[in-house]
């Protein structure tokens, strides 16, 4: 066996069923261990989008997301889905190949040092230099890669490493035992208790989950434990979809972007509960938000995250799914707080959302309304991926999830994210209904996956909301230089029909309201990969 | 405000630029900064002096216990620790300075290590602030050149 024979048993021993990347020469040896052993390679058309397609997949299936690619540009051409997969904690291995043991630092054809240059965006990097150090490698990946804040993992494997012969394979069975890494993962019971004291006196409870609760597993729970103490919940972008966004205790996303009711409830509250959310600064960007007076519980899986941006009143370290099940456990009699809900009512009933600005002329579609009609027309479970700028706003603000999920870049911000992802998305549940939303800017940065699409017979339906701009920039561009727009016009240009076209994908055309549901319906019932070009108003604001 | 960061760190390579990236990328300055290995091969101590507010010590010492290859943090102060530096300095020497020289060396106890016609070399080892002070006593007389190894510390012995 060699070194490329058993990274692929690692792989298997892990339950790894599909990768994501690129070929190389460098990382030729795996790909052609890989060939036959029933784990699936999945040829995506820049290495970029292995990293995107793999964290999709890491968070539909929720399972560790693998990208292999090779040397050199293959390996910076990465770096941006590990530091985009990094911001939002989503579990990936990234296998790299590397020029030989020998050659590594003479700057020979296609060298970078990648370790180096992942250094501050990943959880843990390994240069492997002995063959024999693949199993205990691999196993302790993935073990950090899917444990305590979960993130990724880069594996640098040399080209000879790959070819050297290994004798003896055993894969490691238990947990390894990393003296320098043990995540926390209960909380401390006499915090708990605290916050269960604090339920009691509360008169104005407030919680507000973010993607913690996503990647802990944790949805069931965090339902159960909002409906038995009558929780008003609001969410951050990376929390949406932790609860059917029109569940009775639901108001809205919080943040400079968020509903205008959810960042007044946070306000208003007496007792906030942060679970899984960083409090991070496009959450709390409320100018008029002060945690002065206000009892606050920040629960995190991360003790770096607690008291990063604001200190907690009560801290509590540990994984959000081990500690609702305690707090669902203890006898707790909140005081009654009708009157808080009814007044949240009342606010959610009045809220104007940041994005009804954006309605726009006639003769084009209504972003909002398209973006409510498309996610109520969606199949319930549906997957619905959100790319970056202003279809990203409008999206978080205007669509309907329930049982689905709503995937974006939260932390990062990468745009072309979503195409990709909705690829890793559809690879890990294929029954599922994906659909990808993103701005012809975005778009174009991704459009080369349209091929793969094609190629695999994958039916991802993407939504291309054109205004022929960088939106959210100009948008940025008309307050701080007024009038003065530059480097954000992307022209009429490309004409969408005929891209579909060249890559063999069904296009449909949104260019007014009027029967825009039966063109959605079309759209979506179309069998394999769909392409609708919705367009809106280019020179509308969504702020 | 001035710390002391004693990191106990995995002995593997490219660790030292984890650890020093971590001041890097959030603007600290490192005043000074050590390595060496411990008792145990394996583990390296790594003696970092730097300053800022409480926050900012909070969170490296957060970020730092974060990262995988380390093991083990103490922060203290200078007055908490016993600290000493070594420092060699390389001076130009003349008939009517070298006496003075060699009384400046008796008064901080420094050694002259090593020596030519015109040029002498001189070892000190002592606290960070007496090091200092012995490169003040000699601005006065043309230094050559310098080595420092930076602050060593570990916390002052307590009954354990």
């Amino acid at each position: 066996m060699n070194g490329a024979e058993a990274i692929v048993k690692c792989l298997k021993s892990e339950g790894v069923e599909i990768v994501f990347g690129y070929s190389g020469v460098a990382i030729d040896p795996f790909w052609n261990a890989l060939k036959d052993s029933g784990i699936k390679g999945v040829l995506v058309r820049t290495e970029q989008n292995a990293g995107h397609a793999a964290s999709g997949y890491a968070r539909v299936s929720e399972k560790v997301g693998v990208c292999a690619v090779t040397s050199g540009p293959g390996a910076t051409n990465l770096l941006t889905g590990i530091a985009t997969a990094y911001a939002d904690s989503i579990p990936l291995v990234c296998i790299t190949g590397q020029v030989e043991t020998s050659q590594i630092g003479s700057d020979v054809f296609q060298e970078a040092d990648v370790i180096g240059a992942a250094e501050s965006f990943v959880k843990y990097s390994f240069l492997v230099k002995d063959v024999r150090d693949l199993p205990r490698v691999f196993h302790e990946a993935f073990y950090i890669a899917g444990s305590g804040r979960k993130g990724p993992v880069l594996i640098d494997v040399p080209q000879d490493v790959q070819e050297a012969s290994i004798r003896d394979f055993t894969y490691p069975e238990s947990d390894p035992a990393l003296r320098t890494y043990k995540p926390t993962v209960r909380g401390h019971i006499v915090q708990i208790r605290k916050v269960a004291k604090e339920l009691e006196k509360a008169k104005r409870p407030l919680v507000c989950c973010g993607g913690g609760i996503h990647l802990s597993g944790a949805g069931e729970e965090f339902r159960a434990f909002v409906e038995k103490f009558r929780l008003p919940v609001v969410w951050t972008m990376m929390g949406l979809g932790v609860l059917p966004t029109e569940h009775e205790m639901g108001l809205g996303m919080v943040g400079n972007n968020g509903h205008s009711n959810a960042n007044r409830a946070m306000r208003e509250c007496d007792l906030l509960i942060m679970m899984g959310a960083r409090v991070a600064d496009r959450a709390v960007a409320d100018p008029d938000l002060t945690f002065d007076g206000k009892v606050l519980v920040h629960i995190d899986v991360d003790p770096a995250e607690i008291g990063k941006n604001v200190g907690p009143t009560i801290p509590i370290v540990g994984d959000v799914k081990h500690i609702l099940a305690d707090l669902l456990d203890m006898d707790i009699k909140c005081r009654p707080h009708e009157d808080w809900i009814a007044a949240l009512y009342e606010y959610r009933s009045e809220r104007r959302t940041l994005s009804q600005a954006a309605k726009g002329k006639s003769g084009f579609v209504d972003a909002p309304k398209f973006v409510a009609l498309l996610s109520s027309m969606l199949k319930e479970d549906a997957v619905y991926v959100a790319d970056v700028g202003q279809n990203q706003i409008i999206s978080c603000l205007n669509c309907e999830i329930r049982k689905g999920r709503f995937l974006t870049s939260g932390g990062m911000g990468t745009m072309g994210y979503s195409i990709p992802a909705a690829l890793g998305a559809k690879k890990a549940d294929p029954e599922r209904q994906v659909v990808a939303v993103c701005g012809d800017g975005a778009f174009q940065m991704s459009m080369m996956e349209l091929a793969l699409i094609h190629q695999e017979k994958l039916p991802i339906k993407i939504v291309v909301v054109k205004n022929s701009y960088l939106g959210l920039v100009r948008e940025h561009q008309k307050k701080t230089y007024p009038g003065d727009y530059t480097m954000v016009a992307l022209g009429d240009e490309p004409d969408l029909k005929h891209i579909a076209a060249a890559y063999g994908i069904d296009w449909f055309l949104a260019s007014e309201m009027k029967g825009l549901k039966e063109r959605i319906k079309k759209f979506l019932d179309s069998e394999d990969g769909a392409l609708l070009e919705v367009r809106i108003d280019p020179m509308v604001d969504i702020k | 405000m001035k710390k002391i960061y004693s990191v106990l760190v995995e002995n593997r390579s490219g660790v030292l630029s984890k650890v020093s990236g971590l001041f890097a990328r959030r603007s600290f300055n490192i005043d000074s900064l050590a390595v060496g290995e411990t008792e145990d091969s394996a583990v390296s101590c790594m003696t970092i002096v730097s300053s800022g507010d409480r926050h900012t010590i909070e969170q490296i010492e957060k970020q730092l216990n974060k990262k995988i290859d380390v093991i083990k943090i103490k922060t203290f102060e200078e007055e908490e620790s016993v600290s000493r530096e070594l420092m060699l300095v390389k001076v130009r020497y003349n008939k009517s300075n070298r006496k003075e020289i060699m009384e400046i060396c008796e008064a901080m106890k420094a050694d002259i290590v090593d020596m030519s016609e015109n040029l002498m070399m001189i070892q000190l080892c002592d606290r960070p602030e007496r090091t200092a002070m012995m490169i003040r006593l000699l601005s006065g007389i043309s230094i050559v050149e310098m080595a420092r190894t930076g602050t060593l510390a570990l916390p002052k012995c307590r009954m354990s």
